[in-house]
């Protein structure tokens, strides 16, 4: 790790270097414009907006928005499956889903946010990307169906695939 | 061609000692066949066509284009097109037939109105404009961009029996120009627990992916022309991320905004997709450069062989962690090999254009490249590559690539 930050370091340095040849012409951005470019959610949580959902609204959410693909409760369709395949990881016809194999919830949010509905990216609340987050995470048994998801709850979930991943880039 | 001090290697294959020598045979015979009478073809008796503002492929060669196209169920620009290898030469691929893998289609951006924005752990969250980055100093590199998906089709214990390209298509190389992004970062300044860089792109789907800055300050740029041209579309136009040697999918398209972090994101791509789970239910992450990789493009399926004689083997081989040392080729399914001539350019994290000479005896026969690269690494088999993975892992697929030709010349995939 040490040895690690010695080399970011030396590059630090070798890219001060480079930047006194740059013409310096990057424009001042205002922290409004920052809030509404910044769609990253950390697996601490930082990133996620204020609001809440519950898995129950999440159900009713998901019926409108995601089963044509996803399928009933989430058994995948047309696209991914996202449920299920707890304990096949090791097995031969390993099932990777939300419950089974992603190891942060917080992912779960920063994601729906981005990209989904596959058709209308953008077009759900804050709230109703909670509520679908909540409801994903109840279908896995993750959380219970009365959990309500909001910026303190989502980052204290723990998946249960979580510690079974090894990185082959040690730096943090 | 009846001694056998003639060939470099088993089944009448001839390497790098041999491959010149042999291919220069014949050229004198061909000299003295001339005829005396003067004719002219029929394109040769008026003026051909005139300028045109835009270049387009002969008549005859039209149908050359990117093969194996394919989206998920009720999509069109969610998956993937891949470049038809074996109909072309040398090491770059023309812009029009590199691969695509795109998340939510290619979007239609103003460039006018497109930025990139660097913010997060920096002293100065700054924001570039493609006329301003047009200011900037910029370098431009050879290199190839291969999906880490790429022959993921491969893992099958019966492999697809389709064209090269269709099958190890998601590579292609191109000269990409552009911003060194050691320079933009430093202009922002990075605090001193700065890390990661999290790239967005401007696509519908937001693709996201955490990198880390190490790699951003060592060689990535922001890549603003590709072959000489600005990029197209499908390439990220305005401007992408060009991370050298990685994971394609780190090298985000349409590049919005680089969050710097302390820690990656954990994003979906990162983690639900681009790792690589083993047999024991463990799962590798931040598994970035592509492995050292070969194939023979040519002979390959649907390029087969006529009748018994001379053909020449060419291929391409690639590492993402520096230049190509060696290539090896055999002719009797890895009983011996022998090297093959790899061609002039041989630069770092680009693709090598190797070949090989053959005098193939009719008889049904196994051909195989092995690639090391000059950090020693080399391209493992089929069973050592999926020793340890769980059954259905198919990123990083690097293994030696068989072809079987068979006594009819025709070309077959098979696991060596």
């Amino acid at each position: 790790m040490c040895m690690r930050n010695g080399w970011l370091a030396l590059l630090l340095v070798a890219a001060a270097a480079a930047g006194d040849d740059g013409p310096g012409l990057g424009m001042p951005v205002p922290g409004a414009a920052l809030e509404a470019l910044d769609f990253t959610v950390l697996p601490d949580g930082t990133g996620l907006p204020p609001g809440e959902g519950s898995a129950s609204t999440g159900a009713v959410l998901y019926r409108q928005h995601c089963l044509a693909c996803h399928g009933e409760n989430g058994s995948g369709g047309a696209n991914d499956r996202l449920a299920g395949g707890q304990g096949s990881l090791d097995g031969p016809a390993p099932v990777k889903t939300v419950g089974s194999y992603w190891p942060y919830a917080t992912t779960l949010f920063d994601y729906l946010r981005r990209a989904m509905p596959y058709n209308a990216p953008g077009s759900l609340s804050n709230d109703q990307i909670y509520a679908l987050t909540a409801y994903l995470l109840a279908l896995n048994g993750i959380v219970d169906d009365a959990a309500v998801i909001n910026r303190d709850s989502l980052p204290a979930v723990r998946m249960p695939n979580r510690d079974n991943f090894d990185r082959a880039w040690p730096e943090e | 061609m009846s001694d056998d001090d003639t060939f470099d290697a088993g089944n009448g294959l001839l390497g790098r000692r041999a491959f010149l020598r042999a291919g220069l045979a014949g050229g004198a015979a061909l000299l003295t066949a001339r005829a005396n009478a003067t004719e002219r073809e029929p394109w040769m008796r008026a003026p051909g066509a005139g300028m045109s503002e835009s270049g387009a492929p002969s008549r005859y060669e039209d149908g050359l284009a990117r093969v194996a196209i394919s989206s998920q169920a009720g999509t069109t620009g969610s998956g993937v097109s891949r470049t038809p290898l074996e109909h072309l030469e040398g090491i770059v691929t023309p812009s029009r037939l590199h691969f695509e893998r795109h998340h939510s289609g290619i979007p239609d951006i103003d460039p006018a109105r497109h930025r990139l924005t660097i913010h997060g752990l920096v002293e100065r969250p700054l924001s570039f404009s493609l006329e301003r980055l047009h200011r900037y100093p910029q370098v431009a590199r050879i290199q190839f961009l291969e999906c880490s998906g790429n022959s993921g089709g491969m893992i099958a214990a019966d492999p697809p029996q389709a064209g090269c390209g269709a099958i190890h298509g998601l590579i292609s190389t191109s000269e990409w120009a552009g911003v060194p992004l050691a320079v933009l970062l430093e202009e922002c300044g990075l605090q001193a627990s700065a890390r990661w860089a999290i790239a967005d792109g401007a696509d519908a789907a937001m693709m996201s992916r955490s990198i880390p800055l190490a790699k951003l300050l060592d060689d990535a740029i922001v890549a603003l022309y590709q072959n000489g041209e600005p990029l197209r579309p499908s390439n990220g136009y305005p401007m992408r991320l060009f991370v050298p040697g990685w994971e394609g999918n780190m090298c985000v398209k349409w590049l919005r905004t680089l969050r710097v972090s302390d820690v990656p994101a954990m994003t979906k791509d990162e983690t639900s997709r681009y790792s690589d789970l083993m047999a024991d239910g463990r799962a590798r992450l931040f598994t970035f450069p592509m492995g050292v990789k070969s194939v023979i493009t040519s002979p390959s399926p649907g390029l087969g062989l006529g009748p018994r004689g001379r053909y020449r083997i060419s291929g391409i081989s690639w590492s993402g962690s520096g230049r190509i040392r060696r290539v090896e080729v055999s002719a009797d399914g890895g009983a011996s090999w022998t090297d093959a001539v790899l061609d002039t350019h041989v630069l770092p994290k680009c693709c090598t254009r190797f070949q090989a000479a053959w005098d193939w005896n009719g008889a049904p026969a196994v051909i195989m490249s092995r690639a090391t690269d000059e950090a020693g690494d080399i391209q493992p088999t089929h069973a050592a590559l999926m020793a340890g993975r769980a059954g259905n892992t198919f990123y990083h697929y690097n293994a030696i690539q068989a072809w079987r030709v068979d006594a009819d010349g025709e070309v077959h995939n098979v696991h060596a």
